[in-house]
Formats: C-alpha cells, structure tokens, sequence
C-alpha cells in the first residue's frame, strides 16, 4: 500500500475537516489555553494588589486604538486573500495578502514606538507587575504576530508553487493561516480594553 | 503534505534520510523509544548517586565520588546545593524527557497508526519536527549541568521564589521546557488528528483498542493543560531576565537584605498554573500506561475485556476531571477552607474513574485461561502495584491528612508506584510485547523472567519504605536525611533502600543486553500475528515497511473478540471479515 495520506485536500466526510483544518482549530485551542493562562495571572494578580493604575492614564490610546484598526482591517484583508482564490483569482490573491503582511508590519512598527516612549519615560517591565503584564502580554502578542507575518510571506512568495499543482490544497493551506490570523487578532481585541481602558 | 516527495520506494533513500531525519512514524517511534530509555537510565543514575548520600550521608562516594569536581563533590562528598540539582534534574528528567516520550511519543507514534490502520501519522513532517523539539529540549536541559552554579536546583516544580532567585541553571531548564512544550503540543495535534481522521474503513470510535483512545485522551490532556505552563514558564524567564516580579511579594528579604525588586506578585500564582499542568501530566503518565495494560492483558487471557464500554466512558471522565483537582496540591498553602473542600471533593471523584479503569482489569482476568508471557509478568505485577500508589493517594487528597503527609516521603512513595512499578513496568511490558513486531524477533524468555523478578523485588524495596519514612515525619528534599532528630528513628531504612535501588540498576543491565542481544540472536517469529492477537498492527509485515499495510485495511468487529463461542480459533482479529 502506498504511504498516502488522506484528507489533505478532501475534507473527511464525517468530520467534514482536512486534516490541517482539524490541526489548526486543535492549535488555536492550545493558544487560547496559552493566553488563557495569561489573563487568569493578569486577574490574579490585579485582585491581589493594593493599588493598580488605570490603563488610560499611563498608555497611549489613540495609537493602540488605531492599532486595533489596523489589525482588524488585516482580517478583512485575509478574508479578500483567501476569497480571491476560491474565485481563482491569483492576482487578487497576491495583492490582499501583501496587503494583510503589509498592515501587520504597520501594527509591529506603531507598537515599537509604543514601546520605546515607555522605555523613555523609563517604564520598564522591572517598574511595576502592571507594566511586567503590560510588556509581556503584548510582547507575547507580537511574537505571535511576527509568526503570521513569516506564514503569510511564505504563502505570498515560495509557498505559491502549490497554486499551480495542487489549487485545492494551497486554498486550505491559505484558509489555516486565515484562522491563525483572525485568532492573532481576536486577542488583540481581548488585550486592548483589558490593559488600556479597564 | 510529505506524499509527494515520499512516493513509495520509488527512489532510495539515502540512511540519513531514512534513520536520522525520517519522516515515518516507526522510524520516529524507534527515535523516541531509544532516546527516552537512555534519558531514562541516565535519571536513574542520578537517583543511585543521591542514594549513597541518603544512606551515608556526608561519607565520601568511593571511585564514581572522585570523577566529579570540586565544585560538586569535593574528595568524592556530595555538596548540598549538588544534590538538589541531583534531585531537580532527575525529577525533571524522569517526567518529562523520560517516561511521557517513551510511552507517547514511542509507544504513541509506533502503535497508533498501526493500531488505526493508517499508513502514517497525518502530518509526518510535523511529528519528525516534534521528535527534534523534544531532542533539543533535552540536550538543552543536560547542558545545564556545565554552567556556573550547576543545573537547576529549585526541584522539578521550580517553585519561586526561590527558582527566581536560583543560580543560571534554572534559566537553562525553563529554555529547555519551552522547546519540551513545543514538542508536545507539536504531537498531540498530530495525535488527534490521525485518531479522529485517518482511522481505517469499519473501524468506528467504539471498535478502537483501548491504547488508542487512551493516547486519544492523553493528547488533550497535552494540548491543553501545558500551555498554561508555558505561560507561567515565560513569566518566571522575565523575573529571571527582565527582572519583573510575576512571583515575588513586596518586601521580599534574602537574608535579611530586602530585594531590588518592584513586588507586588505572587509567588502562589506559580503554583496554580504549574500544577494546572501538572495535575493532568499525572494522567498523561498513566493513561498510555493503562493503555499498554490492557493489551498485554487481553492478548494474554484469551477472553475480551470485562466491559469496553465501561473503559472508554472512564478514561473520558478521568480526563475531564483531571483539570479540576490541581489544587491539591496545595492544601498548605493558606488559600483557605473554602477551596480546599472543593479540590478535595473533585479528587475523591477522580479516584472512581481509576478505580474502575483497574477493576475492568482484574474482572478481565477472571475465567481466563492465562498465559504467563513475560509482557504478562509486568503487566500483572502493575495492577497491584498502581494500586498501592493510587490507594495511598487517598490520605494526601484528603486535606486533613494531608496537613501530616504534605511534603514527606510518603508523597514520594505514593507517586512513584504510581510511576514507577507502575507506568514503568507497563513499558517494560509494551517493549516486551511489541519487540517481535518491530523487529521480527522475541527477546529472551528467560532473562526477561530473571529481570522481571529481581525488579519487582528491588523496586518495592526502594519505595516501601518510603512510606514508613513518610508517617515519621521525614521531609523530602534534604540533603541530609538525618539532619532532625526524629528521622534518625528510620535512618536505617535508607540503606536498604539504597541497596534496593543499586540492585535494581544492576537488573537494568539484564534487560539492556537481552534488548540488544535479541536483535542477533532471539527466536524469529514465524508469523505475523506471534501472540494470536486481535487488533490490526499484528496484520502488517514485520516488521512494518513504509506505508504500514500491503493493502488498505478493513476493520470488522471490536478490538477484543476472544473466545468466541463457535469460532475455530479462539482469537477473531478485527481485520478478518
């Protein structure tokens, strides 16, 4: 018998999945699981602490509110990207995922500066467990943006040999990326009021 | 993914490709069984160095004591702060880089595809990355013990804030367990997507064996109970690194000289999210365990398994619940009444789904005519072994007791026959059992009996004792046992737990020949199915050849039909219409 592996194009008739559909829904609830340790630390220690400063206060939110733009536009984006090649619209393809990379580099760039107007006010992650949570979450968040952008420059540039042998498999493979990325944004979403209005 | 650069044999692979970076679940499966026995053996010599200190202590070690540096064992005595990270690594080690990738990621990855009658794991480049994950992890975690201040020292559950404060070494083991991590998210993903998508034509949910739904369970236990660790795991990198203060109170004094640090944390935060993870790992080291059991049982008796259904419905409940008991582990940390009486609640609940996991076993041995196999020997001997740890984990769940127990060696004797004679004979057991498979020969009748009995004998002589030790009131952890007046009392019991344990690393000697021996010399077997079993790994060559099976398997009837009335033979295998 041949090693063939079933199901990488084909979704499985009973669980109506790929195999990697099924494998990235199962990863994004490891990283909920991951974040979710995250924020349970963030109430723990929130409750346990005399004093807490309010998030408005000491961050920037109008780059952080745009930032949200920013990575929200990114998931129509990929959407657009992923819709184009189920309409076999290779071009179109092309261009809205360079745009999505395009927007997550604008997203890492607004909290670079984000970042180093704290460093010079000298808040560091050492200053407060606020600022440690505040470093760190974010932190965590743009490494996790920073995958996206290495995945989805892959799917833009090399990866894009599978279009032409095998469409349906690149279409998925597209598809699972869209799902990391729309996650990637569903905390960012989670993270904003948590840390910079609450 | 991997199918269209691995088109069958068509072009040869070079032995590289073929053995070292493989990408075919067996040769992956092999990988990790061997790394994880030396990872394993190397634990235990850590374990038989601390041992001549427990049963001498301060007395120099002869010859092995002289090897060491003076950092170490100056003139061969071992220093205290050498003996916890002694103790640290081997817990470390044991867990995570020996037992849980032998029993997953070897027995796992060899068996579930077999088992399922799939040609490979669903994403095979994946699970070669998930093998050098865990390859990489483990070198990190042994190079840890050549930095300055040697490896880390906090103990394996590196509780702050004294692991804030350890010396490099604990750095290194966090690095080591971000890669640990990794590896397995990297492998229960895999896991559950080959068991839920590439199970063959007839083979439902309800006619899996029991090892596959209990990797089945064990995957999710993985998946979803290590990131919180990861978690905590990056938060104490940034209090060792950056300097923050996760797990470090305000005022915080070492020595009487308050920290430079901004406090404000909590040093019980650590606790919660390590044993969200570790909790669950307790399951991760059972499950597949209970898993091999059952095999080794069925095949053995002759007749099917007491109640299937009853297994499967455990092992779930088992793993559900198994997220919901962490916390007693923490009944003398303060967090009050309130919560200990619900985690000591949802622990007693726990104990019923094992209890019942255990009784199918031993009502399956009922009426059967028994054949005394050495996989057999070990899988009987881990009944009542894995019952004594379960047992004595009563005392510690319940939270009156625990408050006498807490943090002494009976605590160690009760989670080491869990894991040890218990998880570790299993294996033994599944090595045993499925050896023919793999390589096309039995390993020696005799010599598998000879280690069998002067393990069984030894490794009660190391933690029977412990018990006793334990309702002394002796602690874990000290580097010099004797050090309180009231373990003096049963300082005697060191030595021949001591004894016990050399004894035991003696056997091992007899068990690694006999593995390398029966390569060359064990009888072949004559046929594919040697043990007349029932579930579809006995239906590939042997051994295997890439893709598993010579056609596409189908699957008839449940995994355990022996015995049946009318039948010729007194095996029907699921794959025979």
């Amino acid at each position: 018998m041949s090693a063939e592996i079933k199901y990488i194009d084909e979704p499985h008739p009973v669980s109506g999945l790929t195999n990697s559909k099924l494998g990235i829904w199962l990863f994004i609830a490891s990283e909920i699981m991951l974040f979710g340790g995250l924020f349970s630390s963030y109430i723990l220690l929130r409750v346990g602490s005399a004093e807490w400063p309010r998030g408005a206060s000491v961050l920037n939110v109008p780059l952080a509110t745009f930032n949200t733009i920013v990575l929200i536009t990114s998931s129509v984006t990929m959407v657009m990207a992923w819709a184009s090649l189920m309409k076999n619209q290779f071009n179109k393809y092309r261009f809205f995922m360079a745009m999505t990379i395009l927007l997550a580099l604008v997203f890492l760039v607004v909290k670079g500066f984000e970042y180093h107007a704290k460093f010079e006010h000298e808040h560091y992650p050492s200053t407060s467990v606020f600022y440690a949570l505040y470093f760190t979450l974010t932190g965590l968040h743009g490494i996790h943006i920073l995958g996206g952008v290495v995945v989805n420059s892959y799917f833009l540039f090399p990866g894009t040999k599978l279009w032409k042998t095998n469409p349906k498999q690149f279409a998925g493979r597209v598809e699972c990326a869209g799902l990391y990325w729309h996650f990637v944004d569903l905390v960012w979403i989670f993270l904003f009021p948590v840390l910079y209005l609450l | 993914m991997s199918h269209h650069d691995h088109h069958e044999a068509a072009h040869e692979l070079s032995w590289i490709q073929k053995y070292v970076f493989s990408v075919d679940h067996k040769v992956i499966g092999i990988q990790y069984t061997i790394t994880a026995l030396i990872f394993l053996f190397f634990g235990f010599c850590l374990m038989m160095m601390m041992r001549w200190q427990l049963a001498f202590p301060g007395e120099p070690l002869p010859v092995i004591g002289n090897l060491f540096s003076d950092s170490t064992m100056p003139g061969g005595v071992m220093l205290p702060d050498f003996y916890n990270s002694l103790g640290a690594m081997h817990g470390t080690i044991m867990v995570f880089l020996g037992v849980v990738p032998l029993s997953v990621g070897g027995f796992g990855n060899y068996l579930v595809p077999l088992q399922i009658g799939a040609p490979d794991m669903a994403f095979p480049k994946l699970n070669a990355a998930s093998y050098w994950s865990y390859f990489i992890g483990g070198v990190t975690m042994l190079s840890s013990f050549f930095v300055p201040g040697g490896a880390a020292n906090s103990g394996w559950t590196s509780y702050p804030p004294l692991a804030d404060i350890a010396t490099t070494g604990q750095t290194i083991w966090l690095f080591g367990m971000v890669a640990l991590i990794t590896s397995s998210l990297l492998g229960s993903v895999n896991f559950i997507v080959t068991v839920v998508q590439l199970r063959a034509k007839g083979l439902s949910f309800f006619r899996m064996p029991f090892f596959v739904w209990a990797q089945f369970v064990t995957s999710f236990l993985l998946l979803l109970a290590f990131p919180p660790l990861e978690a905590a795991g990056v938060m104490q990198l940034m209090d060792r690194l950056a300097g923050t203060s996760f797990f470090l109170p305000t005022g915080l004094a070492i020595s009487g000289t308050p920290m430079a640090v901004s406090g404000g944390g909590s040093p019980i935060l650590w606790q919660h999210l390590f044993w969200f993870l570790a909790h669950p790992e307790v399951y991760v080291l059972i499950l597949p365990a209970f898993g091999l059991v059952t095999e080794i049982i069925v095949t053995n008796v002759r007749r099917p398994l007491y109640s299937y259904r009853t297994m499967i419905y455990s092992v779930i409940f088992l793993g559900f619940t198994s997220f919901i008991v962490w916390a007693h582990h923490m009944f003398m940390t303060g967090m009050g009444t309130t919560i200990s009486n619900f985690f000591q609640t949802t622990t007693m609940i726990i104990s019923i789904p094992s209890v019942i996991l255990l009784t199918v076993l031993l009502l399956t041995l009922w009426g059967g005519s028994i054949r005394y196999t050495v996989p057999m020997y070990f899988a009987l001997a881990f009944l009542p072994m894995f019952a004594i740890g379960g047992l004595t984990g009563l005392p510690l769940g319940l939270t009156a007791s625990d408050i006498h127990l807490h943090d002494t060696y009976y605590v160690i004797g009760h989670f080491h026959y869990v894991v040890a004679p218990g998880t570790l004979f299993a294996l033994f057991g599944g090595i045993y059992h499925w050896y023919p498979k793999v390589t096309g020969r039995m390993m020696n009748r005799a010599l598998g009996k000879i280690h069998f009995w002067i393990s069984f004998i030894a490794i009660n002589g190391i933690f029977m004792p412990m018990f006793i030790q334990g309702i002394a009131g002796v602690s874990r952890r000290l580097a010099i046992p004797n050090i309180y007046e009231h373990a003096q009392a049963v300082q005697g019991t060191n030595v021949f737990m001591s004894c016990s344990a050399w004894l035991l690393g003696i056997a091992q000697f007899i068990f690694i020949y006999n593995f390398f021996m029966s390569l060359k010399t064990g009888e072949k077997v004559t046929s594919d199915n040697p043990w007349d079993a029932t579930t579809l790994e006995w239906l590939a060559p042997t051994p295997p050849p890439h893709g598993n099976f010579s056609k596409e398997p189908h699957v008839y009837r449940g995994p355990y039909e022996y015995s049946v009335p009318g039948e010729k033979q007194d095996f029907s295998p699921q794959f025979v219409a």
